[in-house]
């Protein structure tokens, strides 16, 4: 059987033209797809034995799994729900629905990539596009703090770099292309131009390129630690300054790095002064399939794109004090519930030593370091290959996920809309 | 519920205006008789009755809406909705969540909304948050006064494809209505410049937004479509854009056409400079030609969250405020800006567009061809219409906010020489009857026999903000929703769409087209009915 444009929702690329064969009950390709993409779909097309729910790791029944899980969250005073970035977006309308009724916290793993690009926008706001508009018109890409190459492998063929468009007609030929980063990494092949900055000197350069493109003067000292000479900065601020239609896609190398949402904020308003004169656009380079989907979700039922806490009835938002690392720190959080996620892989070590402490509630599609402590797993089927849904792409353009494949676990949306009709029962 | 008895009526579509008579109702439809003995009755002695209200035109659902709620967490603090056993938690302020934004709707009487920008390519996210709107019936035009597609068809002469595709585009997307944004300028926008007047070429395309405004306007007229072009037009808020505003009505030359938010497109003057009211000339133009139609777009004071489909007017506005600014081009079809803005009282500018407003309402002889609108959020919060109503009917009141205004700007305006108070059934021309006959909704806005039982019934009150804020029954498909300000139960309603006939040929041509420039497949892009759309309406076209 042969499924043709099905969109990935592995990375934020959502590509949606991976032409998908099932044979014998299992995806044995996926044309047009990358490795990360191969991948995914090989691994989540494979049939498991996995029990649909184990409780304190005994197979149980999905009603057993709900009244455990449920009771548990339910008894909690501070649960917090996270992760929800390689899901849909159906699925995330009800975890919000039910952090709501918990009177908990629900954050997304925005809060530990680009968390700090939200928080900039907040500040300065944000000039960006769709990415076809990037294909169509770009002819200066730059990428910061990236490594598409081997974060997001078709970021540059399908949208940024060799993509032809209305007026890039010749692809890559038409284009400058510039990587700033802390090493070379494997997308330096990719580039034109590549800067290496020292690492935690982000902010100072990107404050120096404003002042350049500004017209006003930096001295070399000025330059000095950041690893990038005035030369080099002036060609590029020159560069930035005349190209037709320029794009400055940011990655987790700015976000989490010193400086946080000040490199981001650095780096909106440098592309705000840009507009002044060019078109100019920023992107963060956004890495799980539907961690865009989450932030739109929650933004659109609580006004508020991470972070949100439910413990006045109503939400509120502070990066810091309601966002996972924080509330596990600090020992808050008397309940975990982790949906496509994998907290005690991806945490900090100061965060996740403390989900040994607390009983964790996990639903996910395989098993990983977080299922294995968790008290109730809840395997899941896959959004995009055995469930329909909705995921968005990086630059928030909407997608259709199709099933491709029979499966025998319910969706992450059944489980969570039935765990929070438990929930309404014991706690209305 | 089944009947509401001893009622005063306003119910202009069917030339009721405040006598009392009796409403049946069954199955949400108005009935002729009483379907008998049982059910539900109100006794509405000595209150108002009338069709629920419906706004034509507001920015409810969306990508930009929602960058404008990510963008503004401090439009959110401290206007919380605590959840309760029957509502959703939500925040408010001028870009309130979705949940908040249903419920508000709902207890101010209103039971319709549309949208009124979506682009194309997001068309899916709309949706997705209209599902989760409640109380309202709901709906969006989709935007295409700057789609490539359609430009590069104008100019090869080709007004059938033009046609076609609009079909296909309004069925892909499941929207409503064509919308004409700035139509051209966005486009010019795109590398950094903008329509000046509706005869600037679009460079690389070898249309103006004359064209533009004219095939659109053609193909919803043979389409049929229950709601005509839709249009915001070039030059929105630039001094001396009244020309261009009379320009786009002539050039509509007869055909059918509906203008937005006129108040920011009614400026004198020279561009860059101070500007000055020109309502009078407008609605004189508008008042000899019946094929026009208007909103007002009414601004009021206070911080709000200016949010348009039209990029170039939202690096104007960040210029001028110096506030955050977000801007999104969006490929091969629009663009997007938003920028916080505070309108003030005292500020000259802020006081002539508060009062060309209020020409437009008072000057405008047929209230059947004028809308009640602040283009929410954009002049002001839909929450500020009760206000807006006493306003007008209260001519003391008006005299009273005149006297807080910049009264330089004010004695440049016809305000204070308008005597004019709207009567209770010219108000409800104005927010139900005459948007939902705009609308082609032909059961909305009415109580006839066979229309929606969607029916507000307000308790009389001297102070009309007091009245038309918290009405006593908000009944909607003939269930009580509100009663005294409180939410009864909660409903989502219907998502209402068009669904027009094309020459599938057009297939291939489009296919073409998004295989070269889009990023998103041909068959990936429309919208899919039952998933999207869980409890959706097609509103018949009448070609
Ligand atoms: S780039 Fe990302 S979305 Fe595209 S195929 Fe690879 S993993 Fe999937
Ligand atoms: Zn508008």
């Amino acid at each position: 059987m042969l499924y043709e444009h099905v969109v990935c929702a592995f990375c934020g690329c959502v590509c949606d033209d991976i032409d998908v064969t099932v044979e014998d009950g299992r995806i044995t390709q996926a044309k047009n797809a990358c490795v990360l993409g191969k991948a995914w779909f090989l691994d989540h097309g494979k049939p498991t034995d996995l029990p649909a729910v184990r409780i304190d790791g005994q197979a149980a029944s999905l009603e057993e799994g709900i009244d455990a899980a449920a009771s548990l969250l339910a008894r909690s005073h501070y649960p917090i729900i996270y992760g929800l970035s390689s899901t849909s977006c159906e699925a995330q309308r009800q975890a919000v629905a039910l952090a709501e009724v918990l009177g908990g916290c629900i954050d997304c793993c925005t809060s530990v990539c680009h968390g700090p690009s939200g928080m900039a926008v907040q500040g300065v706001g944000e000039p960006t596009c769709t990415l076809g508009e990037v294909k169509n018109r770009a002819n200066l890409v730059i990428y910061w703090g990236s490594n598409p190459a081997e974060s997001h492998p078709r970021h540059m063929t399908r949208y940024a770099v060799t993509s032809r468009g209305m007026f890039t007609p010749n692809g890559r030929k038409d284009r400058t292309v510039v990587l700033v980063d802390v090493r070379p990494s494997p997308s330096s092949r990719a580039a034109d131009i590549q800067l290496t900055v020292r690492p935690g000197k982000d902010f100072e350069l990107l404050w120096a390129l404003r002042a350049l493109v500004q017209g006003q003067k930096v001295e070399e000292s000025s330059l000095a630690d950041t690893g990038v000479t005035l030369e080099q900065l002036v060609d590029l601020a020159g560069r930035m300054k005349s190209c037709r239609f320029g794009v400055l896609f940011v990655g987790q190398g700015l976000t989490q790095s010193r400086g946080k949402h000040m490199n981001l904020t650095a780096a909106f308003l440098l592309v705000r002064d840009l507009n002044r004169t060019t078109k100019f656009a920023l992107m963060p380079m956004r890495g799980h399939g539907n961690v865009t989907g989450v932030d739109n979700v929650l933004a659109w039922q609580t006004g508020y794109p991470f972070g949100v806490n439910f413990s006045r009835g109503c939400p509120r938002f502070n990066p810091g004090e309601f966002t996972m690392v924080d509330v596990l720190r600090r020992g808050e959080a008397d309940a975990v519930l982790s949906v496509a996620s994998d907290p005690v892989a991806s945490l900090p070590n100061s965060a996740r030593r403390r989900l040994a402490d607390v009983p964790v509630v996990a639903i996910d599609t395989h098993d990983s370091e977080t299922t294995r402590i968790a008290r109730v797993v809840f395997m899941a089927a896959t959004a995009g290959i055995g469930v329909e849904g909705t995921a968005y792409r990086m630059d928030n353009v909407p997608l259709h996920l199709s099933k491709v494949l029979p499966t025998p676990y319910p969706s992450d949306e059944e489980i969570l809309s039935r765990l929070l009709a438990r929930v309404k029962e014991m706690k209305p | 519920m089944t009947r509401i008895i001893n009622g005063e009526i306003y119910d202009p579509q069917n030339g009721i205006y405040g006598e009392v008579r009796d409403i049946y109702m069954k199955d949400g439809a108005i009935t002729a008789e009483d379907p008998g003995p049982g059910g539900q009755t109100i006794d509405a002695a000595g209150m108002v009755v009338m069709p629920g209200g419906v706004d034509m035109h507001c920015h409810i659902a969306g990508p930009k809406v929602n960058v404008a709620r990510k963008m503004r967490p401090e439009d959110h603090r401290g206007n919380m909705l605590p959840r309760t056993p029957i509502t959703r938690s939500g925040t408010g302020g001028s870009v309130p969540s979705t949940f908040a934004t249903g419920y508000r709707y709902a207890v101010m009487g209103y039971t319709t909304a549309f949208d009124a920008a979506v682009p194309p390519l997001a068309a899916r996210h709309a949706h997705e948050e209209l599902n989760d709107t409640p109380m309202i019936d709901k709906g969006f035009f989709v935007l295409m006064g700057n789609n490539e597609f359609i430009m590069q068809r104008i100019a090869a002469g080709e007004k059938q494809q033009v046609r076609d595709f609009a079909a296909w585009l309004l069925q892909a997307t499941k929207a409503y209505a064509i919308k004409l944004v700035n139509p051209g300028g966005v486009e010019l926008w795109k590398f950094l410049g903008n329509a000046h007047s509706i005869d600037d070429e679009v460079t690389g395309f070898g249309v103006t937004p004359r064209q533009i405004i004219q095939s659109l306007a053609d193909a919803s007229l043979d389409l049929g479509l229950p709601h005509r072009v839709h249009i915001h037009c070039n030059n929105l808020g630039v001094a001396g854009n009244w020309e261009t505003t009379l320009d786009t009505m002539k050039a509509l030359e007869g055909r059918r056409g509906h203008l937005t938010h006129l108040q920011f497109h009614s400026y004198g003057g020279e561009p860059g400079g101070l500007f000055h009211s020109k309502t009078a000339d407008l609605v004189e133009y508008v008042n000899s030609h019946p094929n026009l139609s208007v909103d007002v777009g009414q601004v009021m004071f206070g911080d709000t969250t200016s949010m348009t489909g039209d990029g170039p007017l939202g690096y104007l506005l960040h210029q001028v405020t110096g506030r955050k600014w977000v801007n999104v081009d969006v490929e091969n079809e629009e663009g997007c800006g938003i920028v916080p803005i505070e309108y003030k009282d005292k500020s000259y500018v802020h006081t002539t567009q508060w009062a060309i407003g209020l020409e437009w309402f008072l000057m405008m002889q047929d209230p059947w061809r004028i809308a009640l609108t602040t283009d929410h959020p954009n002049g002001a919060s839909f929450m500020m219409y009760p206000r807006i109503i006493r306003l007008l009917m209260d001519r003391e009141f008006r005299k009273e906010m005149m006297q807080k205004v910049n009264q330089k700007a004010l004695a440049e305006t016809a305000l204070p020489d308008l005597d004019r108070e709207y009567s209770l059934g010219e108000i409800a021309i104005i927010t139900r009857a005459a948007p939902a006959r705009l609308l082609g909704l032909d059961h909305k806005g009415h109580l006839g026999v066979g229309a929606d039982a969607d029916i507000t019934i307000y308790d009389k009150d001297e102070d009309k903000e007091k009245m038309f804020s918290s009405p006593r029954y908000v009944i909607k498909g003939g269930e009580v929703l509100v009663e005294d300000g409180h939410i009864r139960e909660e409903v989502f309603g219907r998502t209402f769409y068009v669904n027009p006939s094309y020459d599938p040929d057009i297939e291939a041509k489009i296919q073409e087209y998004f295989d070269k420039y889009y990023t998103v497949r041909f068959e990936n892009y429309p919208v899919q009915l039952e998933h999207y759309l869980p409890r959706h309406e097609v509103v018949a076209c009448s070609a």
